[in-house]
């Protein structure tokens, strides 16, 4: 009928007008009083009690509590994740690299008797301002030792800030992101909630259990 | 100074408490004065610059508090937050807007005239103001109590058609004057119904003051008037050149309109004056049609005339968030076809009315009301098919014409010039040396 499509369309903008808003906060976000007490891990009136000019500027708007953005586990994000121990200095990434950006050089390290020669790393400099994050040094790295990260706030004032040397690497907190290391998901490893702190538990698959292994190499057979 | 002039309450307040042994006081109960006797020039000097700093400042807080909040409102009918950064919910983000406005370079461009681009800011924010002058904000609550209330309203905001040709032609810009000749159209449209739709409302208030016609509304006038409520309303809308009738800025076609030369302090006179228009719409709208300031007694009047004012506000952003923007040619077609008509029907019903019964009792408000009603919804479906249901006649492409080849896959032959040629000439797969 005619003059029914005016009435429907208002009834459109009024369903988005009481539906809540969908605005992702980033750094942080604004809260009321609930919020803040939320925040602070105790109840509205213990939060009120105990911090009345925290709980007035939260009942003034003002609070605000830092917010992690979700983003997903894959999250290829601008920086790399390392593990300096497992890292032969083979090379292999700055081989792969279709850029060109990863410099390594590596000088002869200590003679075991045991594991034989090895090599150190000197220098290891990634130049992330150049970088495509294609992840084909992650991919082409046979010891599990380089990560894509999960950061994304390394916007910088100098190109020369955008190198990424090889103490930074180094100092950098471990959370690798888990772009082409599906091992991670298996373990259901959170790089926004943990760090990995031992190198050994980054990146490799469950160890199976001993009942696995003879029934998959004995039994089976 | 006669006794009219001084009756009403705002100024007679301020002025009988500076001067209160003066005669004209005297009688009201306020027997003793803050100044001495003799100094009554004083008072009314005083009393004065009191309304014009409450009138005037009042308005424009209003304004700052309606920004804020209509971009929150904006946000909210689209799903997100609004702003919410600046101060507590945001509150202060109009403050920082104005602060920025302010410090802004002011350019003046060279083909402008100067006088009169300094001139159009001021002439559209004088009678945006001016307007609230003989509001009623409750009871006893005005500056003035004209009894040309409404014919002062309409002939003050017909000034903005001249403040926006002439911003227009002073800067010099063909966009502008493009854009403001397109406004003017409108804006001239648009005053015809707008001023027909209000004759109902002083036809059955038998006034046009706006005190009176508060005092007339037993019933309220929408519910008497929905023809000219509804006329009323969308002519405002578009005398406020907002969307869905924004025609005058229209960002997306002309930039800023007849103010994209606009810089500075002055753009945010423009922007100002844009929004003392909605919120003097609105009162007008709710004095003329929500019988202003009436409402239950325990709640004070200006609460109530407050609570309609941020109504029909909210009604109005609502409007502007849903309807798209009219092209011209629908906008004047809308105005001198389907609105025009509908004021005349409303005038003449209520003509009719008013024959029958003279200076009407409530009980004459509800039956007039009973018998407007289906005048309104019949004479509006009437209208609509009049105007709605034409399609928009686009012309044919002429066959004889040839077209040109634009986007084509295959290029004819014939429209490639010289195409025989380079064909004769093309080398055969024999020959060749």
């Amino acid at each position: 009928m005619i003059g029914l499509g005016l009435p429907r369309g208002f009834m459109v903008t009024l369903k988005n007008f009481l539906r809540p808003a969908v605005t992702e906060q980033y750094p942080d976000r604004h809260v009321g009083l609930i919020g803040a007490a939320k925040a602070a891990g105790m109840n509205p009136f213990q939060f009120l009690v105990k911090k009345p000019a925290d709980s007035m500027k939260a009942i003034a708007g003002l609070a605000t509590v830092p917010v992690a953005v979700k983003q997903s586990a894959r999250f290829r994000g601008n920086e790399f994740t390392f593990f300096e121990d497992r890292c032969t200095a083979c090379a292999s990434c700055a081989k792969y690299c279709p850029l060109g950006i990863i410099e390594i050089v590596s000088v002869p390290g200590k003679i075991d008797a045991q594991e034989g020669e090895s090599y150190k790393l000197d220098v290891f400099d990634i130049d992330i301002g150049r970088c495509m994050f294609c992840g084909l040094c992650v991919e082409a790295c046979p010891y599990d030792a380089l990560h894509m990260g999960t950061s994304f706030e390394r916007s910088r004032y100098v190109r020369d800030e955008l190198i990424i040397t090889k103490e930074d690497l180094f100092d950098a907190p471990k959370r690798p992101s888990s772009f082409y290391r599906p091992q991670f998901e298996e373990k259901g490893f959170d790089p926004f909630a943990e760090t990995i702190e031992d190198f050994h538990d980054a990146g490799r698959h469950e160890r199976p259990s001993d009942e696995d292994l003879k029934r998959k190499w004995v039994d089976e057979r | 100074m006669g006794q009219a002039f001084l009756d009403n309450s705002l100024w007679r307040n301020i002025y009988c408490v500076l001067a209160g042994d003066s005669s004209s006081c005297a009688s009201r109960g306020y027997s003793d004065g803050f100044l001495p006797g003799g100094l009554e020039w004083l008072a009314f000097l005083l009393a004065a610059l009191a309304i014009i700093g409450l009138v005037v400042n009042g308005i424009l807080g209003g304004v700052i508090v309606l920004i804020w909040g209509e971009r929150r409102l904006f946000g909210r009918f689209q799903s997100r937050t609004g702003p919410n950064r600046w101060g507590p919910f945001g509150t202060l983000t109009s403050v920082a807007d104005a602060v920025k406005t302010m410090f802004k370079e002011d350019v003046v461009p060279a083909d402008a005239d100067r006088i009169l681009f300094n001139l159009a800011p001021i002439l559209i924010a004088t009678p945006a103001l001016l307007v609230f002058s003989v509001i009623p904000f409750g009871v006893g609550t005005y500056v003035a109590d004209l009894n040309v209330g409404v014919l002062f309203i309409m002939a003050i905001t017909s000034l903005t058609t001249l403040a926006v040709l002439t911003a227009a032609w002073s800067s010099g810009n063909r966009i502008a004057i493009l854009s403001a000749l397109r406004s003017v159209a409108l804006l001239i449209s648009y005053e015809i119904p707008m001023a027909l739709a209000v004759v109902g409302v002083i036809m059955l208030a038998g006034s046009m003051s706006l005190g009176d016609i508060i005092a007339a509304q037993g019933v309220p006038f929408i519910l008497v008037q929905p023809l000219g409520f509804f006329v009323f309303f969308i002519a405002a809308m578009a005398e406020m050149a907002r969307a869905p009738f924004d025609l005058t800025e229209a960002e997306s076609e002309l930039a800023a309109g007849y103010l994209n030369d606009y810089a500075s302090m002055k753009f945010g006179l423009f922007f100002l004056a844009e929004f003392m228009a909605e919120i003097s719409t609105s009162a007008i709208i709710t004095t003329l049609f929500l019988s202003g300031w009436r409402g239950f007694d325990p709640i004070p009047s200006h609460f109530w005339f407050g609570a309609k004012l941020i109504a029909v506000l909210f009604v109005i952003i609502w409007f502007r968030m849903t309807l798209p923007r009219l092209r011209v040619d629908q906008v004047l077609k809308f105005a001198w076809k389907g609105l025009f008509e509908l004021t005349m029907i409303n005038i003449i019903v209520t003509a009719i009315l008013i024959a029958i019964w003279p200076q009407p009792t409530t009980s004459q408000l509800w039956a007039m009301a009973a018998i407007n009603w289906p005048v309104a919804i019949i004479s509006i479906y009437l209208v609509s098919k009049l105007l709605g249901t034409a399609p928009y006649d686009q012309p044919l492409p002429d066959p004889n014409v040839p077209s040109y080849p634009v986007g084509s896959e295959s290029i004819p032959a014939s429209s490639v010039l010289g195409a025989e040629s380079s064909s004769a000439q093309a080398p055969s797969p024999e020959g060749g040396d």
